[in-house]
């Protein structure tokens, strides 16, 4: 099918299925542009949620960004961010033109409480998968334990814990290159 | 026409310097309704709980809604568009810089710490959303409440789901719409 009808439709309806942020975003990610359109890896998609965090704007949308931008260049990125928003232009109008506050039916609240359990159990499915390819050694161990305690306990910024991990990263690549040469 | 212009410089501010996520938009969002008679505080908190129980990036949503009551329809696209625009420029310059390096000894020093890293923060932001679908952290005042702490419904529904997701696999949606499903028959 056309690329261009691909970029947009897939990140229109990973926009419009997405509840709750730009992290149960990744679920949805992992199978719709790395298993099935393959535009990037596992890996990839955590560097582009690095780079998305670090940068101004929602994650979503910058994630969205770099992949058009990668497949098909400033158009790309233009669509596939318009196809991310799109949902969200389309449901809030309907919304607020209609509907005061649509979270005051109690069978939404419900269907809501119901939706955060299963996007537990995609975020928990998606976090196992990371790990088998992010976490390659012992400090790969530390640095995710020390993220993800830091980010529950102590309320870390994500800034904080990009830049710190990034730092952490560089040191230790620069010292194994060191003693691999000494050897 | 000035309400449109001031609405996309106010958005595109927000866009360029809310940094980590759309929750982060929220102190900008303040100082709009303090500056502007186009919505006030405590229908802030109202659209916040819109844009949580829509789909969608919660800032995009909140940025809409924002834009809407400020200007109509034009108003939620106008908003909506300064919010994307500074990443939109900015991700778009970084995107070039990484194809440029992406094989620099430097750049990957430095992803070889961000990925686990990332995948714990992943981890944080799944466990937020589970102490709030599954936990009554409100009724935790001690050892003897223990019973109280855990929505028992909803853990069984994780167990189900869970189990449901490695066995067949399905996609996300699926899983979504059973969820949905099961809270209202729950009433979770």
């Amino acid at each position: 099918m056309n690329i261009w009808f691909d970029l947009y439709w897939t990140f229109f309806c990973i926009g419009g299925l997405t509840f709750g942020g730009g992290y149960a975003m990744l679920p949805m990610l992992e199978r719709e542009i790395v298993e099935r359109h393959h535009w990037s890896t596992s890996e990839e998609l955590l560097d582009y949620y690095a780079v998305g965090q670090c940068t101004p704007g929602i994650i979503a949308v910058n994630v969205a960004t770099i992949i058009g931008y990668q497949q098909k260049g400033l158009r790309g990125a233009a669509l596939s961010t318009f196809g991310v928003v799109s949902p969200s232009l389309i449901i809030i109008l309907i919304i607020a033109g209609l509907l005061k506050n649509i979270s005051q039916f109690e069978v939404v609240g419900h269907a809501f409480g119901g939706i955060r359990v299963a996007v537990c159990v995609l975020i928990l499915a998606a976090v196992f998968k990371l790990m088998k390819t992010s976490i390659k050694d012992k400090l790969g161990a530390v640095l995710f334990a020390a993220a993800f305690l830091g980010m529950i306990f102590l309320d870390l910024s994500p800034i904080f814990v990009v830049l710190v991990s990034a730092l952490v990263g560089y040191l230790a690549k620069m010292v194994f290159a060191k003693e691999g040469k000494n050897e | 026409m000035t309400t449109y212009l001031l609405l996309f410089a106010e958005f595109f501010k927000t866009g360029l310097f809310a940094v980590g996520g759309g929750l982060a938009t929220l102190p900008f969002l303040y100082d709009i309704a303090d500056k502007y008679p186009w919505f006030d505080r405590a229908m802030l908190l109202d659209m916040v709980a819109v844009a949580e129980s829509t789909p969608g990036p919660i800032g995009i949503n909140t940025a809409t809604y924002a834009g809407f009551h400020a200007g109509g329809i034009l108003g939620g696209f106008v908003a909506t568009f300064g919010l994307v625009l500074p990443s939109y420029i900015v991700i778009v310059i970084i995107a070039q810089v990484l194809a440029k390096f992406s094989k620099n000894p430097i750049v990957l020093s430095v992803f070889y710490g961000l990925r686990p890293a990332v995948t714990g923060m992943i981890a944080a932001a799944g466990y937020s959303v589970a102490k709030v679908a599954m936990l009554h952290t409100e009724n935790f005042t001690g050892l003897s409440s223990l019973a109280g702490l855990f929505n028992l419904p909803a853990l069984l529904l994780f167990a189900m789901l869970y189990f449901l997701y490695v066995k067949f696999k399905k996609h996300p949606i699926v899983y979504i719409a059973g969820g949905a499903i099961a809270g209202i028959l729950l009433k979770l």
